[in-house]
């Protein structure tokens, strides 16, 4: 029986971590290998790196980064930000990394979304949409609006049928980002986690919103997620990895246990 | 020394990130000759079926394997590698390497999962094993542990083949073969300690058959 995933996302800028990870009094928090290693330890199932870096001429910082966790853990991880094109998507996955993430240049040019998978296969390709929730109208239905740009820009995108067009391009999987439940530690949003699981047959992973396990539980169950993204909740040492999973196998819902 | 088979196949570079992880020497080879002097070989595979077998055609390298597998060299087939192992795959209707006997179908999307919902195909994450024979891949490797899988094809190699199985939607060989000719459609290299368990053990059973000879 497959497990349900449980997925630390770590921002990535320059080749450092982002936010100010920290751990009871163990681990140095800032390089994104040790991150890795520490996460993967913990039971981790997939990790997801977002590049942040500004400049391009940076990014070969962030392929180094991939290589080297390619080297030092063996668990699935993708990454995310600043992939323009099948050459990109190419360059990261030849460092080592299973999936690419693309967000705002699926939006701009859903095509890469098609070339990607023509190139790696479906499975190789995450497609990261940030959503805003909206009054209905005649051109977003569901209520449910495409953002980028890390949700300061709105596209004018059905969320529901955005879902449904990226999978008939041939996306692997769906990460699916709440920006009114993403920060607030209240639980992910879980009717558009569902809405979104239900209409489509590639996996969905929540994200945004978690602040205890109980959410976990929520996004995995009512939500129908096949796995969950996890950032603050875990990078201040308020839970473990382990200790989710606990909560959750408590709960019936199956996840791996030994690693 | 272990040689990878050289196909371009997506995943041998992970392959052989984990085999220097484990401090094991190896080379990604399609050197008949290299990969005929290793102490065994690991045959990868990230794709379809019949690219994977255009690949393999074209450079002469499913000869190649035969060799290998005629002259008793232990060899590990792992996902598309796995597949191609057997007779025939349903993915692209190809006729493949028939090195064990047995078939590749395709998941059924009508198929259904513990909650009755239709299966996601593909078959992508984290799942279990039931062991069905002695296996010394599976040497330390706790029962409870879990494998990587990614692939909508799964095999149907002959039963007296199967070591052990895998359910998602149905029970599925994820591992089969014979001491020394092992199949795993899971990915040992991306499957955390119990996979690199499995691969040091191959390693092992390698240097066993090479002492022996």
């Amino acid at each position: 029986m497959l497990s349900k995933r449980i997925i630390p996302c770590l921002d990535v800028r320059d080749g450092r971590l982002t936010k100010g990870v920290k751990f009871k009094g163990n681990v140095d928090i800032g390089d994104p290998v040790d991150m890795a290693r520490f996460y993967s330890d913990e039971g981790a199932d997939e990790l997801v790196f977002y590049d942040i870096t500004a400049s391009s001429e940076d990014r070969g910082i962030m392929l180094r980064v991939v290589e080297e966790v390619a080297s030092k853990t063996f668990i699935p991880f993708s990454v995310g930000g600043g992939i323009r094109n099948v050459a990109d998507m190419r360059a990261v996955l030849l460092a080592g990394a299973e999936k690419i993430s693309v967000n705002s240049a699926a939006v701009r040019t859903p095509e890469i979304i098609s070339q990607g998978a023509a190139a790696f296969g479906s499975q190789c390709i995450v497609v990261g949409m940030d959503v805003l929730k909206v009054d209905t109208s005649q051109s977003i239905p569901s209520g449910y609006e495409v953002v980028i740009h890390g949700g300061r820009t709105p596209t004018g995108l059905d969320a529901l049928a955005w879902a449904g067009k990226v999978q008939e391009l041939g996306a692997g999987e769906i990460c699916l980002n709440s920006i009114d439940a993403d920060g607030t530690k209240e639980g992910y949003e879980l009717t558009l986690t569902r809405l979104i699981s239900e209409a489509v047959s590639i996996p969905v992973i929540a994200s945004g919103g978690a602040g205890k396990p109980e959410h976990l539980a929520d996004a995995l169950n009512q939500g129908l997620a096949s796995a969950a993204l996890v950032a603050s909740i875990v990078h201040f040492g308020e839970y473990s990895i382990r200790g989710i999973k606990d909560i959750l196998a408590d709960q019936g819902i199956k996840v791996r246990q030994v690693w | 020394m272990l040689a990878i088979l050289d196909y371009e196949a997506g995943n041998q570079t992970s392959v052989r990130r984990a085999l220097d992880f484990l401090g094991i020497p190896c080379s990604i080879t399609a050197d008949p000759d290299v990969l005929l002097g290793a102490a065994g070989v690991i045959f990868p595979g990230v794709g379809a079926a019949g690219q994977a077998m255009e690949e393999l055609h074209s450079k002469g390298l499913d000869r190649v394997l035969g060799e290998v597998v005629r002259t008793g060299k232990p060899l590990l087939g792992i996902c598309v590698g796995c597949q191609i192992l057997l007779d025939y795959s349903a993915e692209n209707d190809t006729s493949t390497l028939g090195i064990l006997s047995g078939e590749c179908r395709r998941f059924d999307p009508s198929w259904t999962d513990e909650s009755g919902r239709n299966l996601i195909i593909p078959h992508m994450g984290w799942n279990g094993f039931q062991r069905k024979k002695e296996c010394s891949l599976l040497d330390n490797v706790p029962d409870e542990a879990e494998f990587y899988f990614v692939h909508s094809y799964f095999p149907v190699p002959a039963p007296e083949l199967v070591l052990a199985t895998t359910f998602y939607g149905r029970e599925f060989a994820s591992l089969f073969g014979r001491p020394g000719l092992w199949a795993t459609q899971f990915h040992p290299e991306k499957s955390g300690r119990p996979g690199l368990t499995l691969l040091a053990n191959f390693y092992a059973y390698c240097n066993e058959v090479a002492h022996a000879q």
